[in-house]
């Protein structure tokens, strides 16, 4: 802003010639900088990085007994491609569920629980970042030592505590959820994915809340706004790119989590990787299943990814470079 | 009445509405059809949550009795929601009572103003509910449930720690780990750190950048799979492309998952440094442009060579992100449990603690074997944890 002030007023002709020059210049430094040794090493190390995904993206449009027999590399020399193995992969199933039926679970588990953590961690986080209390920082280092606790190490108790409740001295005091017969019921893994999630969601979302100028919330103090209006009003719409930037990073965890969904799910509510993994011991080495099932999986994650990958990067940041 | 316990087939106390009912009802709606009902009824809970937190804090006698009546209600409701049944009854309407007048005493003589720490509570329950139900209680309950047998009734000291050392599985599983947490993350870190550097100064840096990091969204399941098939083993014609290049060359085809001693485990461990590096090379990067540009002009002035100014002014200028990698990468690989899952189901000596963890759980039943290799996990974790708090702590004081 300041900027503006000290610079002389132009018009718009010689404006537009002065940011066309900047381009140049920039455009040659970049040039001067990039070196050709450089250029080659990252082009080889991304090329090793993309071939083993794009062997089995070709698998998995080659037809059976070709994919059966052949190298994926020899379709430059003999190409023949079907979809075939889509259809197939989508509609059989090694365990209770075909693929295109635990698509639907996947999603149904990892969209709330993003919606979840996302609002208990925050709730958290601003309490830890704006309302003074004693022992505050004990409490918080204590909260980001909880990543200490494997979430193996939670898996039995958390799960009889699902099923069985908690009973002290012969008095129940928690009875158990009774959910392991219920079709299609998530709540089980959605309650145990937003646990797990919750230590490093509020240590991310409290160093992006805590870096918020405390002129703006004194200023909205002082307006007479209190701790719920600041939150919803003011915290939540400045934190956005931290919360959304966390919410793809949720996602893609939750998609792409086996153990959890194992451990918790009924048999009718399993994730795909769950029926992806059962598949792959049932389809043995029949490679233009397996590949087009792991493609069918893996799809969901990589278009949010595409689609959000700028976001998804700032918010890494926020927990990386503040610390 | 009150001390004993429930009878057979007492009625429930409950609003007739509870946490069960309610789940067990969304249960029999389709997949697709959950998703927006659950988030409508959750919203609609932190909404109330909000709203109390606006309004209960107010000076007012209106606001007083909302306050009042709160620390009762909320409580009791919260009680009522997860069912007990009566012979707890009263236990909880006790407990409620009591702790809803600590709390309105203690916010009534509060200095930093009535309703700061009704607030408070607020504002922290719901997280902290969660984190003392399934991480707090559930760590100390495997803590005790390690020093049981297999059924948790009878109580056999150390023999499930002997058990993990002695045991060739257990055993595997303890010094594979240990490789994991060596190597993992440090080769993930250096490559994502040439990569960064690389793609820093290359064309095209975007594109290459996306390719790289792409792998870190493919799941360990699709990872384990897409690897699988490269290192494909048979006899004859090859279709996985090492046994291909060792073919071409004149060699045997070699069986890359079974390869013992130790070998296949670094050969999963690709799997997952394949996966993690973009991560690294994400976050270094970042850190790679955030060092000031005067102090790589300054080393360029006085003649140093690019290898020079990389190790004098980069690598000091990205060491607290180079900490925040090689600990997340390294926290990953102590847990990893998909990918050894997917590749080898831990045959062949293969096998990871954590993996091993959940198998003897699953598969053998075995809790307290299960139970002693969490403990075993927790333990390799600590330091790095302990490492990180003390960076926090260090950087805390900086600012």
């Amino acid at each position: 802003m300041t900027i503006e002030v000290i610079e002389p007023v132009v018009d718009g002709r010689s404006a537009r010639k002065v940011a066309r020059d900047t381009r140049k210049y920039e455009e040659m430094a970049r040039r001067r900088l990039s070196s050709k040794g450089a250029t080659i090493a990252a082009l080889a190390i991304a090329i090793f990085w993309t071939i083993p995904t794009f062997g089995l993206l070709v698998t998995s449009f080659r037809p059976a007994a070709d994919a059966q027999t052949t190298g994926w590399w020899t379709v430059f020399t003999n190409p023949s491609f079907t979809t075939e193995n889509y259809q197939l992969a989508l509609t059989s199933g090694g365990t209770t569920l075909t693929l295109g039926e635990s698509f639907l679970n996947s999603l149904a588990i990892a969209i709330p629980v993003v919606f979840f953590a996302l609002a208990v961690a925050s709730l958290m986080a601003y309490a830890f970042a704006w309302i003074d209390f004693k022992g505050k920082n004990l409490l918080f280092i204590a909260v980001f030592a909880m990543q200490i606790v494997p979430i193996q190490m939670a898996l039995i108790p958390l799960l009889s505590l699902f099923s069985r409740g908690l009973t002290i001295n012969g008095v129940q005091i928690f009875p158990g959820l009774e959910l392991r017969d219920i079709d299609h019921s998530f709540a089980t893994v959605w309650i145990a994915h937003t646990i797990f999630a919750m230590p490093l969601a509020v240590f991310l979302l409290h160093n992006f809340i805590s870096e918020i100028p405390s002129e703006v919330i004194e200023a909205a103090r002082v307006d007479g706004a209190g701790h719920g209006q600041m939150f919803f009003r003011i915290v939540l719409p400045l934190a956005t790119p931290a919360l959304a930037s966390f919410a793809v990073l949720e996602f893609i965890w939750v998609w792409n989590d086996l153990l959890v969904a194992t451990i918790f799910a009924p048999p009718t509510s399993l994730p795909m990787t769950q029926s992806l993994a059962g598949l792959s011991g049932t389809w043995g080495n029949q490679w233009y299943l397996q590949a087009a099932g792991t493609f069918l999986t893996i799809i969901t994650p990589l278009i949010v990814f595409f689609a959000l990958q700028r976001f998804f990067v700032r918010g890494l940041m926020a927990g990386a470079t503040k610390g | 009445m009150v001390t004993r316990p429930p009878t057979e087939g007492a009625l429930p106390t409950s609003l007739g509405f509870s946490f069960n009912s309610f789940f067990q009802w969304i249960g029999s709606q389709g997949p697709i059809v959950q998703i927006p009902i659950v988030l409508i009824v959750f919203g609609i809970v932190v909404g109330v949550l909000l709203l109390l937190i606006e309004y209960a804090p107010r000076a007012g006698r209106g606001y007083f009795w909302l306050r009042l009546a709160a620390c009762f209600i909320i409580p009791i409701v919260a009680f009522m929601m997860l069912r007990p049944y009566q012979g707890a009854v009263l236990y909880v309407l006790a407990i409620a009572v009591i702790l809803g007048g600590i709390l309105f005493y203690a916010d009534y003589r509060a200095r930093a103003g009535a309703g700061y720490l009704f607030q408070l509570v607020l504002f922290m329950a719901p997280a902290s509910i969660l984190l003392l139900m399934g991480l707090v209680y559930p760590a100390i309950a495997t803590f005790i449930q390690s020093f049981f047998d297999k059924t948790g009734k009878t109580f056999v000291g150390w023999d499930n720690y002997v058990w993990a050392f002695t045991n060739p599985t257990g055993f595997w599983s303890i010094i594979n780990t240990i490789l994991w947490v060596l190597f993992a993350p440090v080769v993930s870190t250096i490559i994502g750190l040439a990569c960064a550097v690389f793609i820093d100064r290359a064309r095209g840096e975007k594109v290459l950048k996306i390719l790289i990091f792409m792998t870190f969204a493919i799941s360990f399941v699709g990872a384990g799979i897409i690897w699988e098939l490269q290192y494909d083993y048979r006899q004859g014609e090859q279709i996985g492309i090492f046994n291909a290049i060792v073919v071409a060359f004149g060699g045997e085809p070699v069986s890359w998952l079974s390869l013992t001693p130790l070998w296949n485990t670094f050969f999963i461990m690709a799997v997952f440094i394949w996966s993690q590096t973009g991560l690294a090379m994400v976050i270094l990067s970042a850190a790679i442009k955030a060092v000031p540009p005067e102090q790589m002009e300054a080393a360029a002035l006085d003649g140093t060579n690019a290898w020079q100014r990389f190790r004098n002014v980069t690598l000091p200028g990205i060491r607290p992100s180079i900490v925040v990698v090689l600990t997340t990468i390294a926290i990953g690989a102590l847990k990893i449990y998909d990918v050894v899952a997917v590749m080898t189901g831990g045959r062949s000596n293969s096998t990871v603690l954590a993996f091993e963890m959940v198998n003897q759980q699953q598969r053998f039943q075995s809790y307290g074997h299960a139970a002693a290799l969490a403990v075993l996990l927790f333990i390799l974790v600590i330091p790095i944890i302990v490492f990180n708090v003390i960076q926090i702590r260090k950087q805390r004081e900086i600012r």
